[in-house]
């Protein structure tokens, strides 16, 4: 069992990395598109938003304090 | 010009894209996380795609392609943010140089500094190696498949995706070592923009949107994402210029 929580703590801390913030808006994001292509919608635009909201809202909490 | 000749061209060039997006994969991780686990990762990711095509064959194109490119559009695009974020932190001043990479880069510096490339294999460097070429490589092989069935040409469709493989891999042998001039942060901050472009482009297409211009849209997105993180650089070197100067304590180190 420690062997399998050892796993995923590496596993989320490969994946997801120093702030979750991030891995939350690129998922958010691919959702929100999958979305609206599904409903035939041009949706290319919504993923480079994220970047740029993600990026954006990470660097401005991680300098706050 | 003869119906051969079209599908060898129209296979070479289409194969010759899929296979820079592969090779810039490889160099940038080669570069930034040390050639040993880059070319272990592409290594391995080139017998998976073999095992794969020898077992599937033609039925490959049946794979669920645009899951693939969900996936590991998100796992890049996570990846090149979260480089992104930290060279323009170490770029503003906000984080020192030395941080939970020291390990790390201090293996690598003392590998370098002998000549000896680093012992051992990054986890980092092999996974964005190998999915890169998997993803890429599987890519290639659909191309083979569908434009040489159509022509019932098989065999030229594979000899132009070689070709095009190898021209690929020349060109890229031929720019690494330019390329390791460049400082390090530099090269992690130019990773940061390239895992966050193919990151946006493949998850897009995964999730079911099209890009305007196809393949081309690469590099629209490499350029966008360079701008933004550069006008966010600066945006965070104000901030931190601003900060009262007990708290600014780590210097801004170079791009």
């Amino acid at each position: 069992m420690s062997r399998l929580r050892t796993l995923a703590a590496f596993l989320y801390d490969f994946v997801v990395g120093d702030d979750p913030l991030i891995a939350a808006v690129v998922l958010v994001m691919l959702a929100l598109t999958a979305a609206i292509a599904g409903a035939g919608v041009p949706a290319w635009w919504i993923l480079p938003l994220g970047v740029v909201a993600g990026l954006s809202i990470s660097l401005y909490r991680s300098t706050r304090a | 010009m003869s119906s051969d000749s079209l599908l060898f061209i129209a296979v070479f060039l289409a194969s010759a894209v899929e296979g820079v997006e592969a090779v810039t994969i490889v160099l940038a991780a080669g570069l930034t996380r040390g050639w040993r686990s880059a070319l272990v990762g592409a290594g391995v990711a080139s017998v998976a795609l073999a095992a794969i095509v020898a077992v599937l064959g033609p039925a490959l194109t049946a794979l669920p392609i645009d899951i693939l490119r969900l996936v590991v559009g998100a796992l890049l695009l996570i990846f090149g943010l979260q480089w992104l974020r930290k060279s323009i932190l170490r770029a503003s001043g906000f984080k020192a140089l030395h941080d939970e990479d020291a390990i790390f880069a201090a293996e690598l510096a003392a590998d370098r500094a002998i000549g000896r490339e680093p012992r051992g294999i990054d986890g980092y460097g092999f996974t964005v190696s190998f999915k890169g070429v998997l993803l890429e490589g599987l890519e290639v092989a659909f191309i083979v498949v569908t434009f040489g069935s159509n022509q019932h040409n098989i065999p030229l469709a594979v000899l132009a995706a070689l070709a095009a493989a190898l021209l690929v891999i020349v060109a890229g042998v031929a720019v690494r070592a330019p390329l390791s001039r460049v400082p390090e942060n530099t090269l992690k901050y130019a990773v940061g923009v390239m895992l966050t472009a193919y990151g946006t482009f493949w998850g897009a297409e995964g999730a079911g949107a099209h890009w305007p211009g196809g393949d081309a849209a690469i590099l629209a997105l490499i350029a966008f994402t360079l701008v933004t993180s550069a006008l966010l650089g600066v945006a965070m070197r104000r901030r931190h210029a601003r900060l009262p100067a007990s708290f600014a304590t780590s210097p801004p180190t170079p791009q």
